[in-house]
């Protein structure tokens, strides 16, 4: 989706800031965020669900919100979404605790997570490589509304196939239920006047890792 | 964007409530919540990949396997294998850097946790478009001469910079080489002091 989170190229966020000596976490909450979602995330919802969940938060929110305030919107989303814990259950629960911080809440008989329905089969394995180091690919000027891996500052764009990884869970299927459906990942160059034009600073270049349903060979497009 | 502790009664709040019904309903339990946190805080960053680099200078054979196929390499080193690695050379003539435009994919089994600048929005817009600019205020001023390489982290591949081997490092141990690759220097926003300038910094 063409969402704020795709930020490449994007002006107006100022200086890099950098903090000396920085603690793993700046809060006891984030800590918690992380190991909440470590602990969940193996049975309930897979790591492009964990991406998607962060995209679909609200433009302004996801703008002011940090780093692990991201994280604990798509935890709450993806618990949400597999019947875990409701966005309502959550609600009385803060208000709960705001009134009393330290209710005695009964601590549940440990319970093996049910794991996710099934997904659909996972497809045939990823057919040969369509293109080999050095060729010439162009990527789609494609838009999805889902979740997809291809930023959009290099849509559209010529470059050359700079490494083959091979077949690798394709994040546009297993973000949306579709299974790991795997496709060819490859590692494509692109020199930085394609990408930029003017703008452009001078002697740069760009890769981005690129699954093969997003390029097509440059002479169909030609 | 900075850590902002405005937010923080709020959000305290709600990871608690969160936390608490997954422990009713016994999903998670509190030891566990600690154990992986004790993990986390235990995390011993940059020293996995500082050995990397450090072997690297030393043994040639070694440098190319790593060059080739770094996932399987590292593990020379008795270090696990991870996601997928791959590591990308520095040289007199070529700079790289590595960024994840889209959300904040870092090499953390080489790197340990990100710094908060690496997952801030500066760093993810303008390390694509302007990195020689970028590199600027972290104080490294390549020559125009030098072709920078960006590399944005889209998928579950991971990038990270074997940096240069400082002059004046001639003699020194392989640990004692270690200690002088920093984590800036493997995501590429720095290079390697010279062992006399590094001393002075600590």
């Amino acid at each position: 989706m063409n969402g704020v989170h795709d930020m490449g190229g994007m002006h107006g966020f100022g200086p890099v800031e950098r903090e000396e000596h920085e603690p793993p976490f700046h809060a006891e909450w984030e800590a918690h965020v992380a190991a909440i979602n470590r602990l969940v995330r193996p049975a309930y919802y897979n790591i492009d669900e964990f991406r998607f969940g962060i995209e679909r938060m609200d433009p302004a929110h996801y703008l002011r919100s940090t780093y692990y305030e991201r994280w604990l919107a798509t935890i709450e989303h993806n618990l949400s979404a597999r019947g875990v814990i409701s966005p309502a259950e959550l609600e009385s629960r803060m208000e709960l605790l705001q009134r009393d911080p330290d209710a005695d809440i009964p601590r549940g008989a440990e319970v093996v997570p049910v794991p996710p329905a099934p997904q659909p089969a996972a497809g045939t394995e990823a057919a040969e490589p369509r293109f080999a180091i050095g060729d010439a690919v162009v990527t789609r000027n494609a838009h999805p509304t889902g979740h997809t891996r291809l930023p959009r500052y290099a849509r559209g764009k010529h470059g050359v196939i700079h490494l083959v990884h091979g077949a690798q869970t394709f994040p546009d299927s297993n973000a949306h239920g579709k299974g790991q459906d795997p496709q060819v990942l490859y590692n494509v160059r692109f020199d930085a006047r394609e990408l930029w034009g003017d703008s452009a600073e001078p002697n740069q270049t760009l890769y981005l890792d690129i699954w093969e349903p997003y390029l097509a060979p440059v002479s169909a497009q030609a | 964007m900075p850590y902002n502790p405005e937010q923080e009664p709020y959000v305290s709040l709600r990871t608690k409530a969160l936390e608490s019904l997954l422990i009713e309903k016994g999903l998670i339990t509190p030891e566990a919540v600690d154990s992986v946190i004790s993990m986390f805080e235990q995390d011993i960053g940059p020293l996995r990949g500082a050995k990397v680099v450090a072997r690297a200078w030393v043994d040639p054979a070694f440098k190319q396997r790593l060059l080739d196929d770094a996932s399987t390499a590292i593990t020379e080193l008795g270090l696990p294998e991870g996601s997928a690695l791959n590591v990308v050379e520095n040289t007199p003539t070529d700079h790289n850097m590595v960024v994840c435009t889209l959300c904040s994919c870092y090499p953390w089994s080489v790197l340990g946790l990100p710094p908060t600048w690496y997952k801030d929005f500066a760093y993810r817009s303008r390390a694509v478009i302007e990195p020689r600019a970028v590199l600027r205020e972290f104080g490294l001023k390549l020559d125009e001469s030098v072709r920078v390489h960006v590399w944005d982290s889209s998928a579950e591949e991971r990038y990270m910079v074997l940096p240069m081997r400082p002059d004046g490092a001639e003699g020194m141990t392989e640990e004692e080489l270690a200690a002088l690759v920093t984590r800036d220097t493997m995501i590429g926003v720095a290079v390697v002091q010279p062992p006399v300038a590094a001393a002075a910094a600590n």
